[in-house]
């Protein structure tokens, strides 16, 4: 365990310092330093291009895939360093996992969308187990009632709010510690966001939650903390109330009252 | 927010918008139906051509489908098939010694004058034959008398049996009775002589020489000194172990090395010299893979020169570009999202590829690979110049033997002298071939849509 961590309480998830992302020669985050606690939900807001998205892709390296892309800065999850070398990446994604901006449910059926990260993994030693694991994560996710008729069907056909609950089922499968979600609500109507922005709200008691929203109003509902960021930097970061009744920062101020963004 | 004042005055009234857009109406409609045209004119050119192509063909080679043969019946006389007893392995004998017997015996056989068993037959329908001896030999295409040889190696009790055989006609009388032939030419210029335009007269008339389906064209090998009994079988076969070994070198191959380059390599300059160098392949003309086989398979590895092995892997070597490229814009086309969501959950990059990329890549990549092969089996250049092109009598056994292709079969068929004959073996073979072409292309169509997913 590094200094950093024995220096902060110990309930302490996810520890960022001096966190920097390049594309290629582009600045895209500039030595962004953040404490996560855990079973927290941590909202990232900010104008587009702000960085907050590749910011939170830091989380589970998935800035890893793209191509010229370079993180520097200390990373910690659970006391430990993301960028270890001795740390594999699938042992990170399996404890971080992910939620994307669109619904992306494999093109299988709904049983296999869930059972994936499972039998990857090993999970499951028995078919009675997988379809344990595949029964709760769906009920945790508030999908049970209305696929457990239709497991065999393809998870494409659903709609795209029981899509992206689909998503987040499959997430939680592998019962990760930390959930990242990007933009999970923005492909979607007002009634499927509201069944997610509850989802959520439930999820925190077992997750540490850090999503990352367009919506001011959805970041003031589910978050206990909201950061914001402008141009690459964290401007502020708060109880997610204060933050946006008394902000601290000047920007942050014109941002949550619709003088730019 | 406060709306802005409109400071500037706009320089185009609504008004006069509406006028100019009226005015260009016309001129736009009538672009509009100009183009249209052009389009449409281009299709039905197009349309037309091939309509002729196909006419064209069909025309001349339907009609090769089905062949003159002669109605007889066969005595297999003992006085003329007067061979010692077909060998029987016996107990104590060595395989290798038996065979050697065999093939002795077989020999043997192959010394017994059959014509003289087609002759005596004939002569029996053809009151005047025995005048005419060298006409009457010429009555029936001289490889019939391997297939009566075929019969008693086959089975030795047919000896002094008699057998009614369709025996395929001389290839001029094929023609003669088609009607290729002009019949008012001087008896100088006809091929065949006022005795034989005598008798297949004669014998069509009493039914003998009827039209008959032409099993020689699908299991014959090719045949140059009885043109009427030239088929197909060897450059079929020929071409299915060529094809056989573009599937088994090109395909995997293909596929793997456009997996590498668009999921695993990194960019660079030298993958993007690789990628390059690939498309430059595509556009390589196929002959001069044909050079390349005949310096590198055959001048440096020894490879046999006209075998199928050569020749499927020049194809191989001409068909890796199409395949690599149509996997690349296959996988190019799987949403990045399947790719993020299985990682997302921890798979390692090859579970990602393998586990969704690959299946949801399936149908592309088949339609690619089978297109490939396609254009392989089509290919003729290339193949002349690993010496392909020779005349090869039998059918191949294995992808090592001598062999020739269907392409290359068109090609020499219809260099054949026997012009009237073979003009309608060559448009036969086409058909063969387009049969084929048209066979694969819908295999790709039909596994394009049986797994074709969305998503």
């Amino acid at each position: 365990m590094s200094n950093v961590a024995q220096d902060n309480a110990t309930n302490l998830k996810i520890i960022a310092r001096d966190v920097k992302v390049f594309y290629g020669q582009a600045e895209a985050v500039k030595g962004i330093s953040m404490d996560i606690a855990q079973n927290e939900v941590v909202a990232f807001i900010g104008p587009s291009g702000c960085g907050k998205s590749t910011f939170l892709r830091c989380f589970n390296r998935m800035n890893d895939t793209i191509e010229h892309c370079r993180v520097t800065g200390l990373i910690e999850m659970a006391g430990l360093n993301i960028h270890d070398p001795a740390l594999d990446v699938v042992q990170l994604r399996a404890q971080v996992g992910m939620v994307f901006q669109k619904p992306n449910p494999f093109p299988k059926s709904i049983y296999e969308n869930i059972a994936y990260g499972p039998r990857l993994h090993g999970l499951a030693e028995r078919k009675a187990d997988l379809d344990d694991i595949v029964e709760s994560s769906l009920r945790r996710a508030g999908l049970w009632n209305e696929v457990k008729d239709r497991l065999d069907q393809p998870g494409t056909g659903l709609s795209g709010g029981q899509q992206q609950r689909l998503c987040i089922a499959r997430t939680i499968a592998v019962s990760p510690e930390v959930i990242l979600m990007d933009e999970p609500c923005s492909a979607l109507d007002p009634i499927a966001t509201s069944i997610i922005e509850e989802l959520i709200d439930e999820l925190k008691q077992n997750f540490t939650i850090v999503m990352v929203t367009h919506n001011m109003q959805q970041a003031a509902r589910v978050s206990d903390k909201t950061a914001f960021f402008h141009l690459g930097e964290l401007v502020e970061m708060g109880p997610t109330n204060e933050l946006f009744t008394n902000p601290q920062n000047k920007r942050t101020e014109d941002y949550i009252t619709g003088r730019y963004g | 927010m406060k709306v802005a004042e409109p400071l500037i005055k706009p320089v185009i009234t609504a008004g006069t918008v509406q006028q100019k857009v009226t005015a260009s109406l016309g001129r736009r409609h009538r672009k509009e139906r100009v183009f249209k045209g052009f389009g449409l004119a281009a299709v039905l050119a197009s349309l037309a051509l091939v309509l002729i192509l196909f006419v064209n063909i069909f025309s001349k080679g339907l009609p090769a489908f089905w062949q003159s043969a002669i109605t007889l019946d066969i005595y297999f006389d003992p006085q003329v098939v007067k061979i010692s007893e077909k060998p029987v392995q016996a107990a104590n004998e060595s395989d290798n010694a038996f065979r050697q017997r065999d093939i002795e015996w077989q020999t043997e056989v192959g010394f017994i004058n059959f014509n003289r068993l087609i002759t005596d037959s004939l002569e029996k329908v053809l009151p005047d034959a025995t005048q005419h001896r060298r006409d009457l030999q010429r009555l029936v295409t001289s490889g019939e008398r391997f297939a009566l040889r075929d019969m008693v190696v086959q089975d030795t009790s047919i000896i002094g049996q008699t057998r009614t055989l369709h025996l395929l006609t001389d290839a001029n009388i094929d023609v003669w009775l088609k009607g290729n032939i002009d019949r008012s030419l001087p008896d100088t210029m006809q091929q065949l002589s006022p005795k034989m335009r005598e008798w297949v007269q004669q014998l069509s008339e009493q039914g003998l020489i009827q039209n008959r389906f032409s099993f020689a064209l699908f299991m014959n090998a090719d045949s140059r000194s009885s043109l009427a009994s030239a088929g197909l079988a060897g450059a079929f076969m020929g071409s299915l172990y060529m094809m056989l070994v573009v599937i088994i070198l090109a395909v995997p191959m293909g596929v793997a090395a456009a997996i590498y380059l668009e999921e695993f390599a990194p960019k660079n300059r030298f993958t993007d010299f690789v990628e390059v160098n690939i498309n430059n392949l595509a556009a390589v003309p196929s002959i001069v893979f044909g050079l390349l086989g005949a310096s590198v398979f055959i001048g440096w590895f020894n490879l046999p020169m006209s075998a199928p092995i050569v020749g499927g892997l020049v194809l191989s070597l001409m068909t890796l570009p199409t395949v690599i490229i149509a996997t690349r814009s296959t996988l190019k086309a799987i949403p990045p999202s399947i790719r993020q969501a299985a990682l997302g959950l921890g798979a390692s990059k090859m579970q990602a590829i393998f586990h969704h990329v690959l299946p949801l890549a399936i149908p592309g990549i088949l339609t690619g690979a089978i297109l490939g092969v396609a254009q392989a089996l089509g290919e003729a250049a290339p193949l002349l110049l690993i010496g392909m092109k020779s005349f090869v009598a039998a059918v191949p056994g294995s992808p090592f033997d001598q062999s020739t292709a269907l392409p290359v079969q068109i090609f020499l068929w219809q260099g054949n002298e026997l012009r009237n004959f073979f003009e309608a073996r060559t448009s036969a073979a086409i058909i063969v071939l387009l049969a084929l072409m048209i066979s694969l292309n819908a295999l790709a169509i039909w596994l394009r849509k049986k797994y074709e997913k969305r998503w």
